[in-house]
């Protein structure tokens, strides 16, 4: 499995990188406060890729994947979707942009039922094809499907994890935005959940960001992955580079998750 | 599973199943008829002296009404054990183990038939009164009552969308109501609107400073929220006392028109309500009708509520008392949201208020103090945020209660003669409010209703699809 993930990865960024990338982030620049936390970030998405961006706590993963959002908004540097500069532009419409979010933390909404979690999901293009969507979330989710009139904080972890990846799926983005889908999982739930971001990236040609502490996992399945150190991207290359060179190896790599 | 807990399962699920309307009232009927029986020896003839002469008074009324609350009582008592027991035996929705499906909750369960029940209590309360009380203005006081219960009801349901659905802690929502009142008393008195064009003139004003009070408040939540609200609230209160220009000043607004039966006053003279429906002329007509009015405005509240929770904007409103930054990164343009619940809360509120003021033919800032928002706002804490039917009880136990209260004399006989239980009406107020807060801490229904509600579970792969719900 390893070989085929990573022959992909060889093969993909060369033939996509012709083409304009699908996000581009070129110098960004996010503060909390007079606190820096991105010092000036270039990365780019293509469309098809899985990228992966690793680090540790506090590296500001999570700081530039919200920044994206537009929340906390960049002080500094251009963000461009789709050749649209969307550094400035107000959340929601960003989200209207077929970039969708499962957001760090899940973020579901707890009181209200699986089933209305869906239709918040989908609230933006009004509910048209919602049937269908439904349906597919179901066969990717199993699980969910069981528990649709079930509030969602009653939900365990994992189903909770589910339930935020289905909820971005349900307004049909191209641009799949992942905040630590791996955070607090059991091993076996982990594998799922990656197994089916690598369907929805084969079958359905899903863009997907994947932000992730899981760094073997996470690069194991990526096309290509950055490395962040506090604020800074201090390392980018395939997947399977990345995997093999002996300084990531050292920093996320000891202990294994083999 | 052990073999055990299943059958116990299985059994009580047999048993309330099998709950029917016909076996309680069954059952209500026979408690009521033992209780017929042990009042002819009790309650049914009074003795009294006149003289040396003794008489028997035939009290076949107070046996009626008491016959009745036993059969009321136990009916309602019925229903808790049963949804006690539904409960226990259907898999809750706080449990992760179990899949649920399309079973109804307790909640649901409950209201079934604690709805049509209230709704015709509600509709057919002056009826009930003028037979109980034997006349039209016997019956005024009570009416008077309904009028104000519903008043808060209705104030309940308004405040209701933006504290209970979308989760924005409005302490100044009388600012509002005051808002109705004014734009009523002022169009009227200058302009000689009539009633019916000023009611949606009213809660157009009233929307309009509420996206007012909107605008500045976006960005915050919580406490800080709640604050700015009751200072807008204040700021409302003091610029009607002090635009003496307008306003009238702490002196008030007074000789409002009265409202009319569709353009028929409620006069005695010719061309009035009474002479054109060949009725006696009766003061009460006006209230009774009056009571209608408030009944259906609170109920449109309720109506257009409960349908917006099932479109998009009620369920954004549910989604941003949930999480914020969720509802953004959903696409969810969170300011439109916000301005919308304040907007249709305060329009509700305004409503409220111009039916307040066409009541009283009177209004003055006194009526629109911190204490009515704080009112209003326990009533939409107690009666479990989010809940309708749970802010109409807080209501009526809220504002109904202390006039309950005034009418316990009985208490004079234990208390000595200097006792007043009105006096007492605050701390009452305060032990019930803590009680609550001790045994019932979501409010008296803090079970969400979802705003879908699956027809079978296992339907969605199929069926549901093709019924296209959603």
């Amino acid at each position: 499995m390893s070989t085929a993930g990573a022959n992909i990865a060889m093969q993909s960024p060369q033939a996509s990188s012709a083409r304009q990338p699908l996000l581009s982030v070129r110098g960004v620049k996010t503060y909390y406060g007079n606190i820096i936390a991105l010092k000036g970030v270039d990365m780019d998405v293509n469309e098809g890729e899985i990228v992966t961006l690793i680090g540790a706590n506090g590296a500001g993963k999570s700081t530039l994947m919200m920044t994206i959002f537009g929340n906390p908004r960049c002080r500094e540097g251009t963000i461009t979707y789709a050749g649209k500069d969307i550094t400035k532009m107000p959340t929601h419409e960003i989200a209207r942009l077929s970039i969708a979010q499962s957001p760090e933390g899940r973020r579901i909404f707890p009181r209200m039922t699986v089933y209305e979690n869906l239709q918040m999901g989908a609230s933006m293009n009004g509910l048209a094809h919602f049937d269908q969507d439904l349906e597919r979330v179901c066969t990717l989710f199993p699980r969910l499907k069981e528990r649709l009139q079930q509030r969602g904080g009653t939900l365990s972890g994992g189903e909770q994890q589910m339930l935020a990846i289905a909820r971005a799926l349900m307004s049909r983005p191209k641009l799949l935005l992942l905040d630590e889908p791996s955070l607090g999982l059991a091993p076996l739930i982990v594998k799922q959940i990656f197994q089916i971001i690598k369907e929805l990236n084969e079958k359905d040609g899903m863009t997907v960001f994947l932000v992730e502490q899981n760094a073997y996992h996470a690069l194991k399945l990526a096309h290509r992955g950055y490395v962040m150190v506090t604020g800074n991207i201090t390392m980018s290359g395939t997947g399977r580079e990345l995997l093999e060179d002996p300084q990531v190896k050292a920093a996320y790599l000891e202990g294994g998750h083999h | 599973m052990n073999a055990p807990s299943i059958t116990s399962t299985a059994q009580t699920q047999a048993v309330t199943r099998s709950f029917d309307l016909g076996a309680a009232f069954k059952d209500a009927f026979k408690t009521a008829l033992i209780m017929l029986g042990l009042s002819i020896p009790i309650l049914a003839y009074k003795t009294d002296q006149s003289g040396a002469d003794l008489f028997l008074t035939p009290r076949w009324g107070l046996v009626a009404i008491v016959c009745a609350i036993v059969f009321g009582l136990r009916l309602v008592l019925h229903a808790f054990t049963a949804s006690r027991a539904y409960t226990k035996a259907t898999p809750s929705a706080h449990q992760a183990t179990e899949p649920v499906g399309a079973t109804p909750s307790a909640f649901q369960h409950v209201s079934r038939f604690a709805i049509p029940f209230f709704l015709g209590v509600a509709l057919a309360f002056p009826v009930l009164i003028y037979l109980i009380q034997g006349g039209l203005n016997e019956s005024r006081y009570w009416v008077d009552l309904g009028i104000l219960i519903l008043t808060y009801v209705m104030l309940g349901w308004g405040l209701n969308i933006v504290v209970g659905l979308a989760g924005l802690l409005d302490l100044g929502y009388v600012a509002f109501y005051a808002v109705g009142a004014y734009s009523y008393a002022l169009l009227s008195t200058t302009f000689g609107l009539s009633f019916w064009i000023c009611l949606p003139l009213a809660g157009i004003l009233a929307a309009f400073w509420g996206m007012i009070l909107g605008f500045p408040v976006l960005r915050l939540r919580g406490d800080y929220l709640a604050i700015v609200t009751l200072a807008f609230g204040e700021i409302v209160r003091l610029v009607l006392i002090n635009w003496v220009d307008l306003t009238n000043g702490g002196a008030g607004i007074s000789s409002i028109p009265r409202a009319t039966f569709f353009g028929l006053p409620f006069t005695a003279g010719e061309g009035g309500f009474a002479a054109t429906f060949g009725l006696e002329f009766n003061g009460m007509h006006r209230m009774i009708f009056l009571y209608y009015l408030i009944l259906f405005l609170a109920l449109l509240t309720n109506f257009v509520t409960m349908r917006l929770r099932k479109l998009p904007v009620g369920r954004a409103w549910e989604a941003l008392r949930e999480d914020e930054i969720a509802c953004r990164s959903l696409g969810i343009n969170t300011t439109n949201t916000k301005l919308t619940a304040f907007a249709i809360g305060a329009m509700f509120g305004g409503f409220a208020g111009s039916f307040f003021a066409v009541r009283q033919g009177f209004v003055s800032p006194e009526s629109f103090n911190f204490l009515e928002s704080a009112i209003i706002l326990a009533i939409v804490v107690l009666g479990g945020m989010g809940s309708q039917i749970g802010v109409a009880i807080a209501a009526i136990v809220l504002v109904g209660g202390p006039e309950v209260l005034r009418n316990l004399t009985f208490l004079q006989s234990i208390f000595g003669a200097g006792f007043d239980p009105n006096e007492y009406r605050l701390l009452l107020f305060g032990v019930g409010m803590v009680s609550m807060m001790v045994w019932r801490p979501r409010g008296l229904i803090s079970e969400r209703e979802p705003s879908v509600i699956l027809k079978e579970r296992k339907a969605i792969s199929g069926s549901l699809v093709k019924e296209g719900h959603g």
